[in-house]
């Protein structure tokens, strides 16, 4: 009995490093798409922070300095939704297909393909923080551990919504849809590019559900030490909301239309 | 091997499977023929637990498609119509995901690849992108793939859809070498007579998700009627002529200058059909082919013009689109 159980659970760990590596593998060989995304938050990281900088606000440090973490939060949520929402090309070219018919759980499907999220963004948020060194932020090991562990949390989170969008959506035209619906809104209102504590009571609200503002806010926390919460409040959010978007990704996912 | 019981399919109102039933044998290579949207795929799809009937079910390799879903899966390699390696790999990596999904051991994994890649002829490419593949390669890679974890049942969606002759050549050839080297049961859907003819045990004729024919390709020309021959007059038909007179002639159709007779054994009987015969022109002869099968059921079960047009032409103006 547990040489059988042993034995499933070593497909079924195959399984999810298959689908792991071929994510892996694509994303080593698609350099223009590493490109395109580590691009734009350099662009906002420089012209937006520098531009903006440059008008004395009133923020208690640089304001370079204090979008950091919001641009490392960006390029996650940006790389792993669009990331999870790639699933409506693999639907157009039949591959999704190919993995449908093979004895593996959506389940399995579903893990496989946020596990290549996450490693995706970890590339990603590594440039990112190499060039916040060039900026001259600084990282102890106690950050690193933090940084790691939010950006981690965050793009399981993220790609599994991205793969929840992309499950529902059958055209290509419907990807621009959750760039304009999802992305920027979760970005736009995450505090990433203005502090939270003074804003009109309406705008205070949107952000307090907007999941992306406590991964901002426990980034600000551990890079700068300025968050309005504490990191661990932050971190229970950011979970609970991964966990959350899981169960309802893991749920649509398997509703999914195979053809 | 695979029995399909009373099988329907509905699309809102459209019935794209109207209550098919047939088995097919072990090792036998099963060919599904018919137009564009006869419901082919959609039988391929139900068959590889893919979609579910609306009505009906199947059994693939003794499980139930519909309870037994994991089980059919592990029984079935599929080759869609569609491209679905990812170009982006190599031959290999595609092969070695594929293995992992399939939860092929590690230790038979390696030999397993470079089994079916062999068998394919890709050996010497399995370290190249996907995307310098021509595609008659990536079509013989996606067999590989179907092949890796020795299902035994294997379904070919169009297998050479869209390819050269040439590649079309070569894709009949590793066909054929499959089903001697891997033993599996083969259902092949195609849009190619001469294909289905030349590969299939038995062919089942597929139009507006109904079976309109199925047999082997030997005796569904059979039923045609014999051997076609085709005499054209210089003038006129002789009026004082009667074909049907003889014992060997099925059918009969004239046209003004010609008459198209349906008779068996051209070889030991044509003499005796021309002998009195003034004013003949030319004689052509031919072997009935399975196009002339399908026109002739086509032209049986659909009153007048079908839906879609003749599918040849469908055809054409759907590889040019």
């Amino acid at each position: 009995m547990l040489s059988t159980k042993n034995l499933k659970i070593n497909i079924i760990l195959g399984q999810l490093y298959g689908l792991w590596l071929r994510e892996f593998k694509v994303f080593l060989r698609e350099r223009s798409r590493l490109i395109a995304s580590t691009f734009t938050p350099l662009l906002w990281l420089f012209v937006i922070g520098s531009g903006l900088g440059s008008t004395n606000l009133q923020i208690g440090t640089d304001y370079q300095k204090f979008i950091f973490p919001g641009i490392v939060c960006m390029s996650v949520i940006f790389t792993s939704v669009f990331f999870g929402s790639y699933i409506i090309w693999d639907r157009k070219f039949d591959f999704l297909k190919s993995v449908m018919v093979a004895p593996s759980s959506r389940t399995t499907v579903f893990v496989g393909k946020t596990l290549g999220g996450m490693t995706t963004s970890l590339f990603q948020v590594a440039i990112i923080l190499v060039i916040g060194m060039v900026l001259g932020i600084n990282y102890d090991a106690l950050s690193l551990l933090q940084i790691i562990s939010i950006v981690l949390i965050l793009s399981f989170g993220m790609t599994s919504l991205g793969l929840t969008f992309g499950s529902y959506i059958e055209s290509l035209e419907g990807f621009q849809l959750i760039v304009s619906f999802v992305v920027f809104p979760l970005f736009f209102l995450s505090g990433a590019l203005f502090p939270i504590d003074n804003l009109p009571p309406w705008l205070k609200f949107i952000t307090l559900v907007d999941p992306a503002t406590y991964s901002v806010d426990s980034l600000r926390n551990s890079i700068l030490h300025l968050g309005t919460y504490s990191f661990e409040l932050d971190l229970a959010i950011l979970l609970l909301f991964t966990l959350f978007i899981t169960l309802i990704g893991i749920f649509s996912f398997k509703r999914m239309k195979a053809v | 091997m695979i029995i399909i019981k009373n099988l329907v399919k509905k699309y809102g109102n459209f019935c794209a499977l109207q209550g098919l039933s047939f088995e097919v044998k072990e090792n036998e290579i099963f060919g599904l023929l018919g137009p564009n949207g006869a419901g082919k795929t959609t039988l391929i799809h139900i068959l590889a637990t893919l979609l579910k009937p609306t009505e009906g079910g199947a059994i693939v390799n003794g499980f139930d498609v519909l309870r037994d879903a994991t089980k059919v899966r592990e029984s079935i390699g599929v080759v869609f119509q569609a491209p679905s390696s990812d170009d982006m790999l190599t031959g290999y990596e595609n092969l070695k995901v594929h293995a992992l999904l399939y939860g092929i051991p590690r230790r038979l994994r390696e030999k397993r690849i470079s089994e079916v890649l062999k068998l394919v002829g890709l050996y010497e490419r399995k370290n190249d992108q996907v995307k310098k593949y021509s595609g008659g390669m990536r079509r013989r890679l996606e067999i590989a793939r179907g092949l890796l974890h020795q299902p035994k049942v294997f379904f070919l969606d169009e297998p050479t859809l869209g390819l050269d002759p040439q590649s079309r050549d070569t894709m009949w050839r590793y066909i054929k070498k499959i089903v001697k080297e891997e033993k599996v049961t083969i259902i092949l859907t195609t849009h190619y007579m001469e294909e289905a003819d030349m590969l299939c045990d038995r062919i089942a004729f597929i139009s507006n998700g109904k079976i309109i024919a199925l047999d082997s390709p030997s005796k569904l020309k059979q039923e045609i009627g014999g051997d076609i021959v085709k005499i054209n007059f210089i003038d006129k038909i002789p009026s004082t002529i009667d074909f049907t007179y003889f014992d060997f002639v099925h059918r009969v159709e004239q046209n003004q200058k010609s008459v198209i007779i349906y008779m068996d054994e051209v070889n030991s009987n044509l003499h005796r059909l021309i002998k009195d015969l003034d004013g003949v022109q030319s004689i052509e002869y031919k072997k009935p082919t399975l196009n002339d099968v399908f026109l002739k059921f086509s032209g049986d079960s659909l009153s007048g013009d079908s839906p879609e047009g003749g599918f040849m032409q469908r055809y054409a103006q759907y590889k040019k689109s």
